[in-house]
C-alpha cells in the first residue's frame, strides 16, 4: 500500500470536487478498493471517503419505480421489503454474491464499480493493459478461467464479475451521476459498464469528478424473476456464468424475456435480440437453443474458459425452462 | 521405552479415573475464540521492528543487484537484507537441517530474495513493493515447467509377477487414467514469526508444527548451536503440512535480529503464503485392476507421475497405500518424479493417500461397474490375508468393519449402479463409496510429567498443537494415568525449553508423543506404588486419591515428582503392517443443466485404534472429509504455463469448501485397539478423513447423473464435458 492522503467530506459537492482528481478515489464500504490498494493494484493519491454523504436511503419513485442510494448496503437493499416483492431478481442476485460479512459493507455504488478478479490484474508482477496500459494481456495466453467469451479485445479478455449489476441490467435500471457543479447524469445499467476494446483501463463510463448518488429500478413488471448462478462452489464464488431474467408468459406464449448474464463479458450482458425472439414464441427446447445461437453466435474461448460456451447455452436453457415450466 | 513388540497389555485399560475417551471439549479453546490465546505475530515485543519479504517476479536465474540504498532512503526504512543464509524454499518435513539457502539464485517465481525492515508494517510494505532489483533470468523456453514434458526420475518401483498378463487374462479389467489437481494448505493463519536476540540468545515465536526439528534446521541455517536458541509456537492456526519445516519468514527474521539488536516480526502475506511455502503436487496416475470373474483382483498396477523443484527428495507419496491396501499377485507400482520449476512442493495433509487414494477408488468403483460386483462386496473380497509383496502380517486393521459399518448406517443399496436412477427436478441425485487408508506413521518422542504437592500434574513438551486436541488429550492421558480430573493437569506446549515431542505431522503426534507421557506416567506410578507399598497393578488411583483413600500428595514429600517419558518406535514396524483403515459413503445431487455438484450426505467409519477423545477424533475425521469435499469438488491450484507462477493465490479463489457445501457430516469411530501401532494402542486420525473420500463424491457423482469424471477436482464444466448425452 502507498501512502495516501485521506478526506471525509460532508457534502456532494465537496466530494466531487475532490475526486476531480485522476489519482483521487472514492471509498465506500472498501472491500475491493482496500484489498487492492495493499496490493498495489490501486494507488490513489487520495482517498475521498464518501460514506459521511447521505446517500444510503432506499425510497420510492414517483413513477412506482424504486431509487436505492449509492451508499445502500448490499445487506440493505436485497432485505428491503421492496426489493423482495418487486424486484426479487435483484434481491436474488445480491444474495447470490460474496458472503454476508462482506454484503453488509459492500455498497450499492462500490459494487457497481468493483473491479475485475482477474488473477494477472491483481498480481502486479504480471503484465496487464488494465492496470498498467500496454503492458500486455496476460491472461489471453494464460489462466482464462475466469475470463470472458463475449464482447472481448485482444487488449482484454476480463470479465466484470458481479451479481448485482446484471439483475439491473436485466430490470433495466439507470445509475445516477453527479458531477461537478451541478454536472449531473444518468446512464442506463446497461451502458454503465464498457467493452475493453483498445481501453481496458476503463472499466465503465464514470469521468473524473464523477460519484454515483443511486441506481433508479423502474415501476415494476410482471413476471418471474430468476437468478441463476452458476459456480463451483455453492456460496463465496463468482460467477461462471449467471442470468438473470423477467419472463412473462401470456396465453401460452412468451410475452416477456428480458434476459442478463453475468462471467460472460467486461460487463453485464444484454442482447436486446433476445427478447425480440423470444417474445411471441411458444417456449420449447427449440426455441432457447435458437436464444442460446443468438446470444453466443460471437463467442470466442480462451482454452480455459471454452467451457463458458456451451455452460451459457445450458443455464440459459435451464432459466428458461424454470420461467416458462417447460420440461426439458 | 524402544517398541519391539506388540503392547498386548495397556495399562491405560485398568485405570479408575474413566477420563480418557471422553469427548471433552479443547482445554484451550476458550482462550482461542476469546481471542486471548496468542499466535506468533501477536505476542507485544517492545521496539519491534516489521520486516516484508520480496520476491523475485522471475522464474529462474540470478539477481545481480539490489539498489538498498533507495529504499533505505524511504520512510521508516531500517535495513534492507539478503543474507546468502536466508532460505530460498521452506525445509520439508523431518528435513533437520538447512533448507536451499542462497535466495539470490532463484529457481522459481514468486521466490523469497530479500527482507525490507522498517518502524511499521505500511512502510516496510510499501519499500518492498519498491525495492528494485536486478536480475539475469533464464529464457522462459528453456525452463521446464509441464511436468508431462519435463525430465523424469524414478522414485518408486515395486514389480512382482506379470500385470499384463494378467490383464489380458482378466475376466474384469479397468485400465484408467486418472488426474488430481495441486492443493493448498490454506491454514488460516499465514506464517509468521517475531525474532528477538539478546546478544547470547535467539529467541523466535513462530507457527510451526514439528519444533522438535525446527529448531535444528534453524540452527543449521544460521550456523548456530541449538542451545542458543529457543522456539515458541504455543498456539498454531492451522498446518496442514505446511508448517512442518521452517519457511522463508522464520529465518529471515531471525537474521534480521541478530543484525539489527532489536526484535524483528514478519509476516507472510497470503499470496506469499500460497505462492512460496508448499503445493501438494498435482498427479498423473494410471491404475490397471484385473480380477477374474467373481471380482478377486489378480492384478494391481498403480502409477504415478508427480513434481517438484530439481534437488527436493520429496515425491508425493501416491502409492502408500496402494502398497498393501489391496489383493493382486501381480503388481506394478511405480511412482516418477517430474522435475519442473514451480514452487516448492512438499506435504500437505495426508500426503500420498489424499491423491493416491481418491484415484484408486474411483478405478475401484470402475471395476465394480464392469464386473457388476457390489463396489464394498468388492473391496471385501479383496482385503488380502497378509501384505502382497512381503507377506507381512498386518496389525489391527478394521476395513471390513468400516466397510460394513459405515454401509449399514448410510443405508447403502448395495448391487451394481445404474446411473440416472433417481432425479428430483434438474438434479440427479446417486450415491458412492470408497475404503479410506493411511500408513501409520510413528516417531520419538519425550515428554515430562511432573506431580506437584498442590495436587496438580504438569505435562511439558515442544510438542505443537496445530489445532488438532493435542493439549487435552495428551492431559487426558496424564490424569487417566495418574488418577486426577483432567482440570487438574496443566499441559504446557510448544517451547523448545521442554523435552523434544515428536512434532505435529504426518498424524503421529498423538500416538508417539500420547506414549511418551504414558511412559513417563508409567514411571510415575512406579514410584507412587513404591512409596505407598503397592503393587503397580493394585495402584488405583482416582481423583487425586489411592483405593485406601490416602492423598497422592502425601506420598510426595513435600516436593515435586517429576519423570521424563522417552518412546521410541523401535524395530516393531518391520513386522507388522500398521495403518488406519476407513470407509467413506456419500450422496450427492448433480445439476443435469450445470454440472455443478453438491454433497447432500455423507458417512465416514472408520477404525485408528484406541480413541483418546472422541470429540477431538470426530473433529478430526469431519475435517478430513471437509478435505474431501475439497478435494472431490473445488480445490485446485491453477499455475501459469509460461513462467510457472501459482496464479489463484487467495482464499478467494483457491476454493476451499464454504459451510455450505458441507452437510452434517456422520461420523462412526469403530472400536479398536492396535497394540502393534503404540504402547497406548492408537494410531493417527490427523489425516485418515481424507484419504479415499474424494473419490466416494466422484464415484456418486457417476451414479447419479452417469458422467465418470476423471480429473480430480470435479468442476462443473468436467463433469458437463464428461455427462452422456441424455
Ligand atoms: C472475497 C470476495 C468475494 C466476493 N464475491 C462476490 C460475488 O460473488 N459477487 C459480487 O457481486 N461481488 C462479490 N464481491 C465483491 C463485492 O461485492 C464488492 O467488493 C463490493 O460490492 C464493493 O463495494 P464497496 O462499497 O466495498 O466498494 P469499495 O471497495 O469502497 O469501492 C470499490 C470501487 O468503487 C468505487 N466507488 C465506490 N462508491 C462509489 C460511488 N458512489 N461513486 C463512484 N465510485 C464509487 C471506488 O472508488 C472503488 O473504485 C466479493 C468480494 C470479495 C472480497
Ligand atoms: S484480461 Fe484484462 S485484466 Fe486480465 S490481464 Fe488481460 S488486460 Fe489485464
Amino acid at each position: 500500500m502507498r501512502p495516501f492522503q485521506y478526506a471525509r467530506p460532508e457534502s456532494l459537492e465537496q466530494a466531487s470536487q475532490l475526486t476531480g482528481n485522476a489519482d483521487t478515489m472514492a471509498l465506500a464500504g472498501g472491500t475491493n478498493l482496500i484489498d487492492l490498494m495493499k496490493l498495489q493494484v490501486e494507488t490513489p493519491q487520495e482517498l475521498i471517503d464518501i460514506n459521511r454523504l447521505t446517500m444510503g436511503e432506499i425510497a420510492d419513485t414517483d413513477d412506482g419505480g424504486l431509487r436505492i442510494g449509492a451508499l445502500a448496503t448490499n445487506t440493505a437493499t436485497a432485505a428491503h421489503d421492496r426489493v423482495r416483492q418487486d424486484y426479487e431478481v435483484l434481491a436474488r442476485a445480491i444474495l447470490a454474491g460474496a458472503t454476508q460479512q462482506l454484503r453488509n459493507k459492500a455498497t450499492t455504488g462500490g459494487n457497481l464499480c468493483q473491479r475485475t478478479r482477474c488473477y494477472y490484474f491483481t498480481n502486479i508482477d504480471q503484465p496487464c493493459n488494465k492496470r498498467d496500459p500496454g503492458s500486455g494481456c496476460g491472461a489471453i495466453e494464460g489462466i482464462a478461467r475466469l475470463h470472458g467469451v463475449l464482447g472481448t479485445s485482444p487488449h482484454c479478455i476480463a470479465t466484470y464479475p458481479g451479481d448485482m449489476a446484471v439483475a439491473m441490467a436485466a430490470l433495466d435500471a439507470t445509475v445516477e451521476i453527479a458531477g461537478t457543479g451541478d454536472r449531473a447524469r444518468s446512464v442506463p445499467v446497461r451502458d454503465f459498464h464498457r467493452l475493453p476494446g483498445d481501453t481496458p483501463e476503463k472499466d465503465n463510463v464514470l469521468e473524473p469528478g464523477e460519484i454515483i448518488t443511486g441506481v433508479i429500478l423502474p415501476a415494476p413488471v410482471s413476471g418471474r424473476q430468476i437468478y441463476r448462478k452458476v459456480r463451483e462452489r455453492s456460496s463465496y464464488a463468482f460467477a461462471l456464468v449467471s442470468v438473470a431474467a423477467i419472463v412473462d408468459m401470456d396465453e401460452g406464449r412468451i410475452a416477456r424475456a428480458d434476459l442478463a448474464f453475468g462471467g460472460l463479458a467486461h460487463k453485464p450482458w444484454h442482447d436486446p435480440r433476445l427478447s425480440e425472439l423470444l417474445v411471441g414464441e411458444e417456449p420449447s427446447a427449440a426455441v432457447f437453443d435458437r436464444a442460446a445461437d443468438l446470444l453466443l453466435e460471437d463467442a470466442q474461448g480462451y482454452g480455459e474458459n471454452d467451457f463458458k460456451i456451451p455452460l451459457a447455452r445450458r443455464a440459459l436453457a435451464a432459466t428458461l425452462a424454470d420461467a416458462t415450466g417447460v420440461e426439458l | 521405552m524402544e517398541q519391539d513388540k506388540p503392547a498386548r497389555d495397556c495399562d491405560l485399560d485398568g485405570m479408575k479415573q474413566g477420563v480418557l475417551g471422553k469427548p471433552l471439549s479443547r482445554s484451550e479453546g476458550l482462550a482461542k475464540v476469546t481471542g486471548t490465546a496468542p499466535y506468533a505475530a501477536e505476542y507485544h515485543v517492545d521496539n519491534c521492528l516489521e520486516g516484508v519479504l520480496v520476491t523475485a517476479p522471475f522464474t529462474r536465474g540470478t539477481i545481480t543487484g539490489i539498489d538498498k540504498d533507495a529504499c533505505l532512503a524511504m520512510d521508516g526504512v531500517v535495513a534492507v537484507i539478503d543474507d546468502s543464509r536466508m532460505t530460498a524454499r521452506p525445509a520439508q518435513g523431518t528435513a533437520d537441517e538447512a533448507p536451499v539457502q542462497q535466495p539470490q539464485q532463484v529457481c522459481y517465481w514468486g521466490q523469497p530474495i530479500a527482507l525490507v525492515v522498517a518502524e511499521t508494517f505500511e512502510q516496510a510494505r510499501d519499500a518492498a513493493k519498491h525495492l528494485k532489483i536486478t536480475f539475469e533470468a533464464d529464457e522462459l523456453d528453456e525452463i521446464p515447467l509441464d511436468p508431462q514434458e519435463a525430465e523424469t526420475e524414478n522414485n518408486q518401483s515395486t514389480r512382482q509377477g506379470d500385470l499384463a498378463q494378467a490383464m489380458n487374462d482378466a475376466s474384469h479389467s479397468v485400465d484408467g487414467r486418472i488426474t488430481t489437481a495441486g492443493h493448498a494448505s490454506a491454514a488460516m493463519e499465514p506464517h509468521a514469526a517475531i525474532a528477538q536476540w539478546d546478544g547470547s540468545t535467539l529467541t523466535v515465536h513462530a507457527s510451526l508444527q514439528m519444533l522438535n526439528y525446527n529448531i535444528s534446521e534453524l540452527a543449521d541455517s544460521l550456523d548456530m548451536e541449538e542451545e542458543n536458541i529457543r522456539l515458541v509456537s504455543r498456539y498454531v492456526g492451522g498446518g496442514f503440512g505446511s508448517k512442518l519445516g521452517i519457511s522463508e519468514e522464520t529465518v529471515a527474521a531471525s537474521i534480521a535480529a541478530i543484525a539489527l539488536e532489536r526484535p524483528v516480526r514478519v509476516v507472510m502475506s497470503r499470496q506469499q503464503v500460497f505462492q512460496c511455502i508448499m503445493r501438494r503436487s498435482e498427479t498423473t496416475q494410471r491404475l490397471r485392476l484385473a480380477t477374474d470373474d467373481k471380482g478377486d483382483l489378480t492384478g494391481f498396477g498403480h502409477q504415478a507421475l508427480v513434481s517438484n523443484l530439481p534437488g527436493e527428495e520429496f515425491a508425493e507419496p501416491v502409492l502408500q497405500s496402494s502398497d498393501f491396501l489391496y489383493a493382486g499377485e501381480n503388481r506394478v507400482l511405480e511412482l516418477d518424479v517430474a522435475r519442473i520449476h514451480q514452487m516448492t512442493a512438499g506435504s500437505v495433509r495426508a500426503p500420498g493417500e489424499a491423491v493416491g487414494m481418491p484415484a484408486l477408488e474411483v478405478a475401484m468403483d470402475m471395476l465394480a461397474q464392469e464386473s457388476g460386483v457390489d463396489p464394498v462386496e468388492l473391496r471385501l473380497r479383496n482385503i488380502p490375508e497378509s501384505h502382497p509383496v512381503e507377506g507381512t502380517p498386518y496389525s489391527s486393521r478394521k476395513l471390513a468393519e468400516c466397510l460394513k459399518q459405515g454401509a449399514e448406517a448410510f443405508g447403502w443399496e448395495a448391487g451394481p449402479r445404474k446411473p440416472r436412477h433417481t432425479r428430483d427436478g434438474e438434479w440427479w441425485i446417486g450415491t458412492g463409496m470408497a475404503s479410506a487408508a493411511r500408513v501409520h506413521n510413528i516417531s520419538e518422542a519425550k515428554a515430562r510429567v511432573t506431580l506437584k504437592p498442590d495436587g496438580t500434574a504438569m505435562v511439558e513438551t515442544d510438542m505443537t498443537d496445530i489445532g488438532t486436541g493435542t493439549y487435552t488429550i495428551l492431559g487426558q492421558i496424564a490424569a487417566e494415568m495418574l488418577g486426577l480430573p483432567r482440570e487438574k493437569v496443566l499441559v504446557e506446549l510448544g517451547d523448545t525449553q521442554f523435552p523434544r515431542g515428536s512434532g505435529s505431522g504426518g498424524s503421529w503426534g498423538a500416538s508417539s508423543v500420547g506414549s511418551a507421557v504414558y511412559v513417563a506416567c508409567t514411571g510415575l506410578r512406579k514410584t507412587l506404588g513404591e512409596r505407598a507399598g503397592v503393587s503397580e497393578d493394585e495402584l488405583r488411583l482416582k481423583d487425586g486419591k489411592l483405593a485406601d483413600g490416602t492423598s497422592v500428595t502425601d506420598l510426595l514429600n513435600g516436593g515435586d515428582l517429576s519423570e521424563e517419558g522417552h518412546y521410541e518406535p523401535g524395530d516393531i514396524d518391520d513386522d507388522f503392517v500398521a495403518a488406519g483403515y476407513g470407509a467413506y459413503f456419500a450422496q450427492v445431487r448433480v445439476n443435469r443443466f450445470t454440472g455443478e455438484t453438491r454433497v447432500e450426505r455423507m458417512t465416514g467409519a472408520f477404525g485408528f485404534g484406541r480413541v483418546l477423545n472422541e470429540k477431538t477424533a470426530r473433529s478430526q475425521c469431519q475435517g478430513g472429509m471437509v478435505w474431501s469435499i475439497g478435494a472431490a469438488l473445488t480445490e485446485a491450484l491453477h499455475f501459469d504455463p509460461r513462467d510457472g507462477h501459482l496464479v489463484n493465490c487467495d482464499l478467494a479463489e483457491y476454493h476451499v469448501p464454504v459451510n455450505r457445501d458441507v452437510p452434517d457430516l456422520e461420523v462412526i469411530m469403530v472400536e479398536e485397539r492396535d497394540p502393534a501401532a503404540s504402547p497406548i494402542q492408537a494410531k493417527g486420525i490427523g489425516e485418515l478423513g481424507m484419504c479415499g473420500g474424494a473419490a466416494a463424491i466422484a464415484n456418486a457423482i457417476f451414479d447419479a447423473s452417469g458422467a465418470r469424471v476423471m480429473d480430480f477436482p470435479m468442476t462443473p464444466d468436467r463433469v458437463l464435458a464428461a455427462m452422456p448425452a441424455s
